[in-house]
């Protein structure tokens, strides 16, 4: 059973803006039959202003496809059409609270289907250049198409290549079969062949943080998400860097709640993305971190 | 757990009886039953018992032929591996298009290495073509490997049939009958079926057990080596707990057999019939008169199939789905494209299998739910309007 967010859930049971929109004026129909989701977005917008609105949807898709509908359509209605086209795959994510990384298609899906929308509204025709293949790296959400296609633009023939380009597989590390494969089948194309141990391409190595550039780095991305914390009440603290993983203490309201869990994940997904590699953020009681450090 | 269970291709609970025979296998007699003392000689009888129990399931010839394994899917590995590298001058297996990925994803591995796999297609009832599969057979077919019965559809193989063209050919025959077993009388002793698997948890044993038969006299070549357990063609001490366990359950789907048969069916027909009466523009897929008696896969078309199981759960009902979502990959089902059914019924198919444990009040609670679920999913689906499929066919961009 996937672990879904209690907002996606909620979503899902009770989906806002379904069915069809009497007086839309810009539809947008877009999916993807093989992957199972297909959506009809329907927006019925101001011409003088531009505002949208109303929006409703059709779905025919998993929970999580769902959900990004209804969410997406809260999200959009009051907006313009240029502020709506603002919002993110990513955004339609973190407005259920996270999606896991099998389903982040589906808010893909979502942010594709606003885009053809407001292209029919406008008279124009949006063609859609998004090619998603089987999901390769489970950490990152990387698709076979997104590694396939980075091998063949860069010329790459190394795992750690691929890691460098795209991020697949820089994570726990279970996919580096997968992406060998990807490898072997792309460099026969080019007429060369895997060799494993292949060093990586010097120019693309990332230049190495030292510890107080990654200290700041993490600093950053938790202050981005203090504000949301603190308006709940709560904080969060860092408390240790030890290698790959990341203490933080949890405090005021944060501490203990059923959404603890939930936040530090996401939290966790962040870092990861601006460090750009896999860590570990484990909550701990502030005292009882600083001794067990003083004792090596 | 309160709530209705109707994925018990997925898995089974363990019967009390069985949890009962297995206890004193943890404290009391917890010996190796390879050890010179009677700690260990207790265990080895229970196992030499389990042995024979199961033997009686599948109406082996002698309690040798059964090789206590950890699931299914090692002895699919052990089979196949095996018949490859006791004949190496061959060169070639024959599969189908439905089995299951433990042997599907271990055909593809072995694709790379050089081996030719040949994979034998199915109809839209999901029917093997034997004219098709005589013509495939060779002196270079090394191993056929396949299922009993599907486990998405519940539609059985001529693997009696199929084992005997095999054996006139020279080949090794296997089949992975994890949902067959238990649910079909069986009498190997009077087949050519050289290698069959089990798996213990699919009938009502506990998970992490399994069994390889390989008839006497077929030629083996162990996967785990370095201990002289079975016989040395699997070595590891023995998991002597669950292998009582299946000793016990293998002895309970014996005496089951024909309630298997008639009242288990009789709940399936039931059950399908209700759904069938009251959901428009849905169907059974598979052959259905010809498949495991607990067993029902329906397509519902339109919508699909991880909505309507999420759904399902908050009714407290357990079922499974071809769906692609389900799955985490991108493709609905292997089996239900392989039938070419289309990816709009593909995508909403729902798996309900019963077990001896499913009731009649539990059967027409789920008639009772399963359409109201289908309805308000199809009120969301941009495919449907009113009654039926919505009339200016919907034809999204596809990505």
């Amino acid at each position: 059973m996937w672990d879904y967010s209690e907002k996606v859930k909620e979503h899902f049971f009770q989906p806002r803006n379904a069915g069809v929109l009497e007086g839309a004026n810009g539809v947008g129909d877009v999916g993807s039959i093989s992957c199972g989701d297909a959506l009809r977005l329907m927006l019925k917008v101001e011409p003088e202003t531009d505002i949208i609105l109303d929006a409703h949807f059709q779905t025919f898709g998993c929970g999580s496809a769902i959900a990004s509908s209804s969410a997406l359509t809260e999200m959009i209605k009051g907006k313009t059409l240029d502020e709506a086209l603002k919002v993110s795959n990513q955004d339609i994510a973190d407005y259920l609270d996270g999606l896991p990384p099998e389903k982040m298609h589906c808010s893909v899906m979502g942010r594709e289907a606003l885009q053809a929308a407001v292209a029919n509204y406008r008279g124009e025709v949006w063609s859609d250049d998004h090619e998603e293949g089987a999901l390769i790296c489970k950490c990152f959400a990387i698709d076979a198409v997104m590694i396939e296609d980075t091998i063949r633009a860069n010329n790459l023939s190394s795992v750690q290549d691929v890691t460098n380009y795209t991020k697949a597989g820089g994570g726990c590390s279970s996919c580096h079969e997968g992406i060998e494969e990807i490898l072997v089948k792309v460099m026969a194309e080019r007429g060369d062949s895997f060799k494993p141990g292949t060093p990586a391409k010097e120019e693309a190595k990332p230049a190495g943080m030292t510890n107080l550039q990654r200290i700041k780095k993490i600093e950053a991305v938790l202050e981005s998400v203090r504000p949301q914390l603190r308006r709940d009440g709560g904080d969060i603290e860092l408390l240790d860097v030890d290698g790959k993983t990341i203490y933080v203490s949890m405090t005021g309201a944060c501490a203990g709640c059923q959404m603890e869990a939930l936040t530090l994940q996401g939290i966790q997904q962040k870092l990861m993305e601006e460090l750009k590699e896999f860590i570990k953020i484990v909550p701990t009681k502030a005292g009882a971190l600083s001794r067990a450090s003083c004792n090596p | 757990m309160e709530g209705i269970y109707f994925d018990n291709n997925a898995t089974t609970r363990v019967d009390e009886k069985v949890v009962e025979a297995m206890l004193p296998y943890f404290t009391e007699q917890f010996g190796n039953p390879s050890s010179m003392h009677s700690f260990g000689n207790k265990v080895g009888l229970a196992i030499k018992k389990a042995r024979m129990q199961v033997q009686e399931l599948l109406g082996a010839e002698h309690d040798s032929e059964i090789i206590f394994t950890s699931c299914g899917t090692e002895s699919d590995s052990t089979a196949i591996l095996s018949a490859l590298k006791a004949q190496p001058e061959r060169k070639e297996i024959i599969t189908t298009t439905v089995e299951h990925p433990a042997v599907l994803t271990l055909c593809a591995w072995l694709e790379k290495d050089g081996y030719k796999v040949h994979y034998l297609p199915v109809d839209n009832k999901g029917r093997l073509d034997l004219e098709e599969y005589k013509k495939l057979l060779s002196d270079q077919t090394a191993v056929v490997s396949v299922m009993w019965a599907n486990n998405e559809t519940g539609t059985f193989f001529p693997v009696v049939e199929m084992a005997e063209l095999a054996n006139a050919a020279g080949a090794m025959f296997h089949t992975d009958a994890v949902q067959a077993v238990g649910k079909v009388p069986l009498n190997l002793k009077d087949t050519k079926i050289d290698m069959l698997s089990v798996s213990g948890h699919k009938l009502h044993a506990p998970k992490g057990v399994g069994v390889l038969y390989l008839k006497r006299g077929v030629r083996f070549r162990p996967l785990l080596r370095g201990g002289h357990q079975e016989r040395g063609r699997r070595a590891g001490t023995e998991n002597t707990t669950s292998i009582v366990g299946l000793g016990k359950a293998a002895e309970m789907a014996m005496e089951a057999m024909a309630f298997e048969n008639t009242e288990v069916k009789r709940l399936r027909d039931k059950l399908e019939a209700g759904i069938l009466a009251k959901v428009p523009r849905s169907f059974v897929t598979g052959d259905p008169d010809n498949r495991l008696p607990n067993t029902c896969n329906i397509a519902f078309e339109f919508i699909e199939g991880e909505a309507i199981l999420l759904l399902l759960n908050k009714f407290g009902i357990a079922a499974s789905s071809g769906s692609a979502c389900t799955s985490g990959s991108l493709e609905p089902s292997h089996v239900m494209r392989a039938m070419g059914i289309p990816y709009t019924a593909a995508h909403g198919t729902v798996r309900f299998s019963l077990s001896r444990y499913s009731t009649e009040a539990e059967v027409d609670r789920v008639i009772a739910v399963v359409p109201e679920i289908i309805a308000q999913l199809r009120k969301l689906s941009p495919y449907w309007e009113g009654d039926g499929p919505k009339e200016e066919a919907f034809a999204p961009v596809y990505a």
